[in-house]
């Protein structure tokens, strides 16, 4: 595999191969950021991966007072799935538990769109009868009494068919110290990178997958030929110089911040170089067969 | 591109029916086409022509250069586009609306923004009896869009509201908000009589301190309610300066009790 070489950082001449999703934006807000906080990432909890999770989600970032709709601090939540039916079963329910129960929060819808998920439309119901509908500024709120007060919630919240999930980079290392501190750096270059989360605890996967298993109840398995301690006994896509490998997954709105956020962490991982940080730059497929968009790291390399 | 202009020759002999004269209806007219309109509501027979002297311009862009308290359904049925008016108009100015923004630089007479259905009606002087309300015979009054009153509303402001948004910077009318079905009515200077009799839902905002309540509104104590800041943030978008005062910690009260009672009056403290 002949690839580039970017600030002594190999870089495969290989592909991410991303998927279509759906998906959706909202913001929550609260008194205060904190609780914001502990709202959205009570939300986007247990959201790694559609596999095994329904959904994946993930805090876009951090807004202040002047950026959301009621005016109190705020945060950035995109929750995206495989199918519309499936996104709508998550929203209700995560918000449903996470957000309606979380101190002084409101929900927001953050995405246009002609097609709508019911947020407060499904929710405010829990107001047993005494939930009131507002229609304020073109916009459509549920308000909902909750023993802290009032629980606004918007009607419905857009959803999105044009967003990818899926785009990702294997940064690899001599040792897991090394290879997990420019994982690191990726993570926090694609943290500023609007319109794109990464789903996985900190941002990093290190079980990356393979379509399928040798048992026929599994549909996906540790990803072989990335495993370093398997390097002997399979056919491994490693040298014997990577004793470890780091899987950044981005799931974006559109293919546009997903090509942002590779190229953000690409750019933050050669900018440590190979002494601090990662050897080599990679990239998860499957032949480019299964996913109709495909990033090709050499046109992301800074 | 500029405004059409119509420009008022004298005051009419007759009160005028204006409700020809809106953007969509003007759109690829000349400007004798125009003239020929009729406005006359009297067997006596009256041009746009005769009233007024046109200056040509986009027809998505009108603007009456003088008033009257003869003109009236101005802007009735508008769907999109502007109309100004450089003066006061008479009854039922925005009548039925549907968007667009009509800004009426004057006052305007009783039913200004009747069946309001959207679009915004701004009125910088004081409004007639039943503002937004129905007309005799109709079942419910605003069902959308907004009206901002910079001065002082007559009797009955908001009755029989459905939906939409009413702000009055001024003093408002005896029994303001009476028998809302929903909406939003924010009065910002003194009332009279009981607001909000017989409503069944939606939300009055006072924000005159010690306004009155009725004996059939139940007080569910003092709040900051997150809806007064989205409620605020819009006013703040439609340039109401009352927006400042929806900070303070207000006072629920739930009614009317005579009627469903799922209404609210929300009154700051004092």
């Amino acid at each position: 595999m002949r690839g580039l070489n970017v600030n002594g950082v190999a870089i495969d001449d290989s592909f991410a191969e991303a998927f279509d999703m759906r998906a959706t934006a909202l913001i929550i807000t609260a008194d205060s950021l904190a609780w914001a906080r502990r709202a959205a990432t009570s939300m986007t909890g247990f959201a790694t991966s559609v596999i095994g999770c329904g959904c994946e989600a993930g805090i876009d970032r951090e807004l202040g007072g002047g950026q959301t709709p009621d005016g109190r601090p705020g945060m950035r939540v995109l929750l995206f799935a495989v199918s519309t039916a499936e996104l709508q079963g998550q929203l209700q329910n995560r918000v449903g538990q996470c957000v309606l129960t979380s101190a002084g929060s409101a929900c927001y819808g953050d995405l246009e769109g002609e097609e709508r998920l019911k947020l407060g439309a499904a929710l405010r119901y829990f107001g047993d009868g005494w939930q009131i509908s507002k229609k304020v500024g073109g916009r459509h709120h549920c308000r909902v009494p909750v023993m802290d007060s009032e629980f606004v919630c918007e009607a419905t919240t857009g959803v999105t068919k044009a967003a990818v999930g899926g785009g990702n980079l294997l940064i690899m290392g001599a040792d897991r110290k090394a290879t997990l501190a420019a994982a690191e750096a990726a993570v926090a270059a694609i943290a500023a990178v609007p319109d794109a989360i990464m789903p996985f605890p900190g941002g990093i996967v290190r079980s990356g997958s393979k379509v399928g298993s040798k048992y026929k109840a599994l549909p996906a398995s540790t990803n072989h030929a990335y495993c370093p301690t398997l390097r002997g006994s399979v056919a491994s896509a490693l040298k014997h110089e990577i004793a470890s490998v780091l899987e950044i997954v981005i799931d974006g709105l559109t293919p546009e911040a997903v090509a942002s956020a590779m190229r953000a962490g690409i750019a933050a991982v050669t900018a440590l170089g190979p002494d601090k940080g990662a050897l080599r730059i990679g990239a998860g497929n499957y032949g480019g067969k299964l996913g109709r968009h495909h990033y090709h790291l050499r046109t992301l390399v800074p | 591109m500029s405004a059409l202009i119509l420009t008022l020759r004298e005051e009419p002999d007759q009160r005028l029916d204006l409700s020809g004269l809106v953007p969509e209806a003007l759109e690829g007219l000349t400007a004798k086409a125009i003239a020929r309109l009729p406005v006359h509501t009297t067997r006596r027979r009256l041009l746009v022509g005769d009233v007024f002297t046109l200056r040509m311009g986009e027809a998505s862009s009108l603007r009456f250069e003088g008033g009257s308290v003869r003109f009236d359904l101005v802007g009735a049925g508008m769907s999109a586009g502007e109309i100004v008016v450089e003066g006061s108009v008479g009854q039922q100015a925005g009548r039925l609306m549907r968007g667009g923004r009509l800004h009426i630089r004057g006052g305007a007479g009783p039913f200004a923004a009747s069946g309001l259905a959207g679009g915004v009606v701004e009125i910088d002087g004081n409004a007639g009896d039943r503002l937004g309300g129905p007309l005799a015979g109709e079942m419910a009054g605003m069902s959308g869009g907004v009206v901002v009153l910079r001065g002082d509303a007559g009797a009955r402001a908001g009755d029989r509201m459905r939906r939409g948004l009413i702000i009055i910077e001024g003093r408002s009318g005896s029994d303001a908000g009476s028998r809302m079905i929903a909406g939003t009515l924010v009065l910002g200077g003194g009332v009279a009589g009981a607001p909000g009799a017989l409503m069944r839902r939606g939300t009055i905002v006072l924000l005159q301190p010690d306004a009155p309540i009725l004996p059939s509104f139940a007080d569910c104590g003092l709040h900051r309610l997150v809806f007064a800041r989205l409620l605020a943030a819009e006013l703040t978008r439609l340039g109401c300066g009352l927006a400042r005062r929806l900070g303070a910690p207000m006072r629920r009260f739930a009614g009317d009790l005579a009627a469903l009672g799922k209404g609210e009056v929300l009154s700051v403290a004092a």
